[in-house]
């Protein structure tokens, strides 16, 4: 046993702690000024933040933004150019083995030993952390692979690499969780059921970083999200604070035939309307106005009422335009 | 220790699982050995073929002492037909023709093979000169007796047992540590097992043992297959060939290590190692012996490890020397694995 008491709450699966209802310390991660350039791309520039213990923190930016160089940084495999990383009080590209048994990290791309089965690569990389052999069978379940048990890695589908990836990263039941896009390849079901892992994990007082693209995930998950372009965040807060502050328009829309574009135009009074086959939308900054309104002409078949979402202040902050 | 045998564990399971890699570094050297050992399988006892006409007295009623040599060293099928034996000699199905005119042995050879040529005239040179002898009842004054110096020139596989095998070790440690290397790093398996509380030693140590692993498996097939298929006798000392392939091992895993550095591919990491190994085996002597190769050839194969793997194979295995002399050998296969692991860890990088 180790000397801390968060390594005794971590021998176990799904972390006594969390059956105990004791909580963990927790790991703190400080990021300052840390900077990364290949060649004249400034791949990281500037970016400083702090994920408190416990956290859920979510990075995200549109491709080439900057998340996995970060994250790679933070996690000690790239030594920042400049800036500082410090997790607790290490510094993690020095990889002192004690913070690295603390450590889960999953890359993105998956990265397995050549021609072994999910068992054996679970098996191996347990046994790199001093895993009993036991806990293989556990994150077999946990992921939902137990009858892909036997298969290859080749064998496996991109979905099911990604699951084992992240069951590989979780074999130690780190304190700290570092995942790189770990819901990319998968269904909505395998999706829904990382988030439960993870909010497990999470639940017990650990921390959890992640990068994703979607934005309900984050919105769902994290406590509070980054927003990265072009190597700086642009924003750091909670999904719904970013979201409040976007002071974005309520969209409600109407089954088709419901009513009409002119009664529809007189009850918005001057907020803009849309009428297609799909029916009829009023966006408004206004909505009890307009939905007492529409509540007097009992015309609420078919309603729907879209507030705005992360995924809005993204597209704000980021641009809507494609970018090769 | 754990980590160390689980990662030894899942290489092990990996080379065994991937039947190419198999093949190449096992049965592929393995066809050549059966392939040579057929080819020249009785070069060194091979016996005349001779085909006999009509009577030939001083063969027919050669005393026994002659006798004996005669069954040695001739294999004879009698003929009627002169001129069909003649022809039989003249494109090569047969060695020579003879027949006895009186007194007078008659030899009809080809000189297409001059070893041949020079064997036919010698074996019955001295056929004539034994039966003369006889004749005159005198016990002979001197004898001559022959002892070939090195097992080797006895029976070819002997030769190219020692020789295969340093090749197929050679190659075996080259291709496994390139595409080891090339293939984790493009995989980013270095870079996760980078960050996992392991000694980077731990990793390179297990490559180590598998290597080795796999080149014991080698040689203990290359043996069995020598010994019972083609009657390989083994010399004293051939126990030495376990450090010595540990140090061949070492020396060709460096330059593995050097190919997948620098390759960016796993077919580059391939494409290398092959343009250094497989040269190397010619000058080597691993596929026919140097003796005859100009000085500069045997200059050459002086500074190459798999020369050195070779020369220290056929001295303990075959040529009956003592322990020792497979010291200089190893000595200079790890000299070469210290430089070129040195070169190969400044090229080393992490990923891609
Ligand atoms: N090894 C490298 N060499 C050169 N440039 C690199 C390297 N790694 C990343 N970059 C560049 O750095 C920038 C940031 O890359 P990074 O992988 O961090 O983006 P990301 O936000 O993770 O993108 P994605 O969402 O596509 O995963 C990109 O412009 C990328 O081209
Ligand atoms: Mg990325």
């Amino acid at each position: 046993m180790r000397g801390r008491d968060a390594t005794v709450v971590m021998t176990s699966p799904q972390g006594v702690g969390a059956r105990l209802g004791f909580r963990l310390v927790g790991v703190e991660i400080r990021v300052e000024g840390l900077v990364m350039t290949y060649g004249d791309v400034r791949a990281v520039d500037d970016v400083s933040f702090t994920v408190a213990p416990g956290e859920f923190f979510g990075l995200l930016g549109p491709n080439g933004a900057g998340k996995t160089t970060t994250l790679e940084m933070i996690e000690g495999l790239r030594k920042p150019q400049s800036g500082s990383v410090r997790i607790d009080d290490h510094e993690p590209w020095r990889r002192e083995p004690a913070l690295q048994r603390r450590m889960g990290v999953q890359l993105q791309s998956s990265s397995f030993f050549e021609r072994l089965t999910a068992r054996e690569q679970l098996d191996t990389f347990g046994a790199l952390y001093g895993v009993a052999a036991g806990r293989t069978d556990e994150m077999l379940e946990q992921v939902g692979l137990v009858d892909k048990a036997g298969v290859r890695t080749e064998d496996l589908s991109g979905g099911q690499k990604q699951r084992l990836s992240i069951a590989c990263a979780l074999i130690h039941d780190p304190e700290v969780v570092f995942l790189d896009e770990p819901t990319a390849a998968l269904d909505p079901q395998a999706r829904r059921n990382l988030w439960d892992v993870l909010r497990t994990i999470n639940a017990s007082g650990r921390t959890v970083v992640l990068t994703t693209h979607h934005m309900d995930e984050a919105e769902v998950l994290c406590d509070r999200v980054a927003i990265m372009d072009a190597g700086r965040i642009l924003e750091l807060d909670t999904p719904a604070a970013l979201v409040r502050g976007l002071d974005a328009p309520v969209r409600i829309s109407l089954a088709p035939g419901t009513l009409s574009v002119d009664d529809a135009r007189a009850i918005a009074g001057g907020d803009p309307v849309t009428a297609d086959d799909q029916g009829t939308t009023i966006t408004t900054r206004e909505p009890s106005r307009v939905l007492t309104a529409l509540a007097q002409r009992d015309a609420l078949d078919g309603l729907s009422v879209k507030g705005a979402s992360l995924e809005d202040v993204f597209l704000e902050l980021t641009g809507r335009e494609y970018r090769a | 220790m754990k980590p160390f045998t689980s990662l030894a564990r899942a290489m092990l399971k990996g080379f065994f699982r991937d039947k190419m890699a198999f093949f190449f570094a096992v049965i592929f050297p393995l066809m050549f050995l059966v392939l040579f050992g057929g080819i020249f399988t009785d070069q060194g006892a091979s016996r005349t073929d001779v085909i006999q006409v009509g009577s030939v007295p001083v063969l027919d009623e050669a005393p026994k002492e002659v006798k004996a040599y005669l069954d040695e060293s001739l294999d004879i099928t009698r003929s009627s037909d002169e001129k069909d034996a003649v022809q039989k000699v003249r494109k090569g199905d047969a060695d020579a023709v003879i027949s006895q005119d009186g007194d007078r042995l008659v030899v009809r050879y080809s000189q297409a093979d001059q070893v041949k040529a020079a064997t036919v005239q010698g074996t019955f040179q001295s056929i004539v000169q034994s039966v003369n002898l006889a004749q005159t009842g005198e016990a002979p004054r001197f004898t001559l007796t022959t002892d070939r110096v090195e097992d080797d020139s006895l029976k070819s596989i002997q030769y190219y047992t020692p020789g295969l095998m340093g090749w197929a070790i050679a190659s075996g440690a080259t291709f496994g540590a390139a595409t080891n290397l090339v293939v984790w790093r493009r995989n980013g398996l270095l870079r996760r097992l980078r960050l996992a509380p392991i000694p980077t030693r731990s990793v390179v140590l297990a490559r180590v043992a598998v290597s080795i692993a796999i080149a014991i498996v080698q040689a203990a097939i290359f043996l069995g297959v020598g010994i019972g298929l083609f009657g390989l006798r083994l010399t004293g000392s051939w126990p030495m060939i376990i450090p010595l392939l540990v140090c061949g091992t070492l020396a060709f895993m460096a330059i593995g290590l050097l190919a997948g550095a620098v390759a960016k591919s796993e077919e580059a990491a391939v494409g290398i190692a092959n343009f250094v190994v497989l040269p190397m085996a010619f000058l080597s002597g691993s596929f026919f012996p140097l003796d005859g190769a100009p000085g500069y050839v045997t200059a050459i194969s002086k500074v190459l490890p798999l020369k050195h793997l070779n020369d220290g194979m056929l001295d303990t295995m075959v040529r009956g020397e003592g322990p020792s002399s497979a010291i200089v050998p190893m000595l200079v296969l790890l000299g070469f694995a210290v430089v070129v692991t040195a070169i190969a860890s400044r090229l080393f990088r992490w990923d891609d």
